[in-house]
């Protein structure tokens, strides 16, 4: 907390709106989904160990989709596979998040011609919050993602809804 | 063994079960055999005390084209440290070779693969589903004629 340490010298009091602190927490524990599907899981798995430690953002790898609250899609998406993912992503609890890493589970990425197996993009079966392109992205690349998506966590109001 | 003492006693072994060879000229030396009798030719070769040839180290399909599919098998003795290529074709209208599971047991998911790519039947094979596409899939994909279907389960396929 050395951050905060002698800031509040008028009393023990923080004001600021519930839907702030409930996007800060959520935002802050954004726990994965544990799964990978091809090269790119290499790279999400590098991400989440010791050198880049994804764990200091927050994020973590559950292996039950009741837990999770990110789905980080990393890897090609065959078509036999497709379905999983769909109900897998159908038993996460809300509110939930998908981040598609890599140009296979963007788009179909080198099979995107020849792949007869592959779907073209995970957003034909399931929707997607944050695309990141690469083959494979770096771990940098990842966090950036998993970043940009705290950002669009930080901006959702709950329990103010929003007026147009 | 060299190639050509190999593919002399299988022709005498076999005569007519032993269509063609090509043993020069290439890096692996081949002998197609006629796909009744490949069951025999291969327990004869694992078997046999000159050949032993105790492992199946790679069992491919192909698609050889003007509606002719073959079945390549190649063969390694560990024992005697030599190895042959055989071959078998067979008419697309009618796929039959006889599995050869019972003789190498790694011949197992290698021939349900190529069944799954190129519709190949393996008679006798004791398991002879889909291996890798979803078993609702329609045709065989490395068919050089086969077409990308535009929807599988309500998923578009093409880009
Ligand atoms: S995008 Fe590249 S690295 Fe990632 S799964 Fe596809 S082929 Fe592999």
């Amino acid at each position: 907390m050395g951050l905060l340490n002698q800031r509040f010298e008028n009393g023990n009091v923080l004001l600021t709106s519930v839907d702030d602190v409930l996007a800060w927490g959520r935002l802050s524990s954004l726990w994965a989904m544990q799964f990978g599907l091809a090269c790119c899981a290499i790279e999400m798995m590098a991400t989440g160990a010791s050198h880049y430690d994804l764990d200091r953002f927050g994020t973590f790898f559950r292996s039950s989709p009741r837990q999770a609250d990110v789905m980080i899609v990393a890897g090609t998406v065959t078509l036999k596979m497709a379905s999983r993912i769909k109900t897998l992503y159908d038993q996460m609890a809300e509110p939930r998040y998908v981040l598609s890493m890599g140009s296979c589970a963007n788009c179909g990425g080198p099979y995107w011609e020849h792949g007869y197996h592959v779907l073209k993009g995970v957003d034909r079966v399931i929707p997607v919050d944050v695309y990141v392109p690469g083959c494979p992205p770096r771990p940098e690349a990842l966090m950036e993602g998993l970043l940009k998506l705290k950002e669009k966590i930080r901006k959702e109001r709950l329990i103010l809804k929003q007026t147009a | 063994m060299i190639a050509q003492e190999l593919y002399d006693l299988l022709k005498t072994t076999f005569s007519d079960g032993i269509l063609e060879a090509k043993l020069d000229g290439v890096i692996d030396p081949w002998v197609s055999v006629a796909p009744d009798r490949i069951l025999d030719v291969a327990r004869f070769l694992r078997d046999d005390e000159r050949t032993q040839f105790d492992l199946l180290t790679l069992l491919s399909g192909v698609d050889m084209t003007k509606g002719t599919l073959a079945a390549v098998y190649h063969l390694y003795s560990m024992k005697r440290n030599h190895k042959i290529v055989l071959k078998t074709f067979v008419p697309e209208t009618h796929p039959h070779v006889q599995s050869v599971a019972s003789i190498w047991r790694t011949a197992d998911w290698q021939e349900r693969e190529a069944f799954d790519m190129y519709g190949m039947i393996f008679d006798g094979h004791p398991d002879l589903r889909r291996i890798l596409m979803p078993d609702d899939w329609d045709g065989h994909p490395l068919r050089k004629d086969y077409q990308v279907p535009e929807f599988y389960n309500g998923m578009k396929v093409p880009y």
